[in-house]
């Protein structure tokens, strides 16, 4: 009972934790690095918690996809982010007050919110008990939700051909190879015999 | 919320809440940055992945980790076509800060 209990706090806190320095780090380089440690963190909450497959796809999607992204993103673009970080203390106040009162909202209701007796008779789709975690996510995404799982698809495609043609471009003065042109070359038309007489040059 | 030993959805809750404050919190402090207001808005979508998936478990209905699904895969597009517009942004102006981007005001 205590074990769970304290790896709870250890993941909880280092997420927490990690969420902070995201947010406050200097380098931007080093945020992306702590968003992958949150993004760790928050899969061992999820394991903890038995939901193994959203734990492994918020690994593998977030940590190896979107934050390698978000790396790439900040060590290809030559910015300087000291100038960036003007004005850092100027919107403290301002941020201090709205997390402040989002704080005191989500506090009164996480601390006011009673379970509904008749919640349980309403559930989508009770956890079965015998079969795995993976198991029973996939028997319900590729029956009930398979269109939104067809159609969630099509987002991913229509981002990544949105992302290939927002930053693909044609640069100008690149010669490139033409192979029409190369097949299309006849002897005659490059090639010229001359026949040279002695001291006379062609 | 009860015993501290005894781990409930209060504590998902909780740290779920905390995570989401901090997401906001982060577009306030770095305003002028692109790049870390993009990393707040996955602070806050993990925040949400966390809330639906402590729901699903804790009241024993799958459907909320299928939403979390959905919700990584947005996730993913989202980050993929924000990081593409920074990069041709930065390419045609030179630059990211925020107040810069002003090219549609009135």
């Amino acid at each position: 009972m205590i074990l769970p209990a304290l790896a709870f706090y250890l993941f909880a806190a280092v997420l927490v934790l990690a969420g902070m320095l995201v947010i406050t780090a200097r380098n931007p380089v080093h945020s992306v690095l702590f968003l992958i440690l949150a993004f760790f963190n928050a899969a061992g909450l999820f394991v903890l918690i038995g939901a193994e497959f959203v734990a492994m796809i918020l690994v593998i999607v977030y940590v190896g996809a979107v934050a390698v992204l978000f790396l790439f993103v900040v060590m290809m673009l030559d910015i300087n982010f000291q100038e960036l970080r003007k004005g850092f203390l100027r919107y403290l106040p301002a941020g201090l007050a709205v997390g402040a009162a989002l704080l005191a909202e989500l506090g009164l209701v996480i601390s006011g919110w009673v379970y509904a007796g008749p919640a349980d008779s309403v559930r989508a789709a009770p956890t079965p008990e015998s079969v795995g975690n993976a198991q029973a996510l996939g028997d319900l995404l590729y029956t009930q939700y398979a269109f939104i799982f067809e159609a969630s698809g099509l987002v991913l495609l229509v981002a990544m051909i949105g992302a290939i043609v927002l930053t693909l471009r044609s640069r100008k003065g690149v010669r490139r190879q033409v192979i029409a042109d190369q097949l299309a070359r006849r002897r005659e038309d490059v090639v010229a015999v001359v026949k040279v007489q002695t001291g006379e040059g062609v | 919320m009860g015993n501290m030993m005894d781990i409930g959805l209060g504590h998902y809750l909780s740290v779920a809440a905390i995570l989401f404050i901090l997401g906001v919190f982060g577009i306030f402090l770095n305003r002028r940055n692109v790049i870390i207001i993009l990393m707040s808005i996955e602070l806050i979508l993990l925040a949400v992945n966390i809330n639906l998936v402590a729901f699903s478990v804790f009241l024993h209905d799958l459907v909320g980790q299928v939403f979390a699904l959905f919700i990584l895969t947005v996730a993913a597009a989202e980050a993929a076509i924000g990081l593409a517009i920074l990069v041709i942004y930065f390419r045609n102006r030179g630059s990211i800060a925020v107040e810069d981007i002003n090219l549609m005001k009135g």
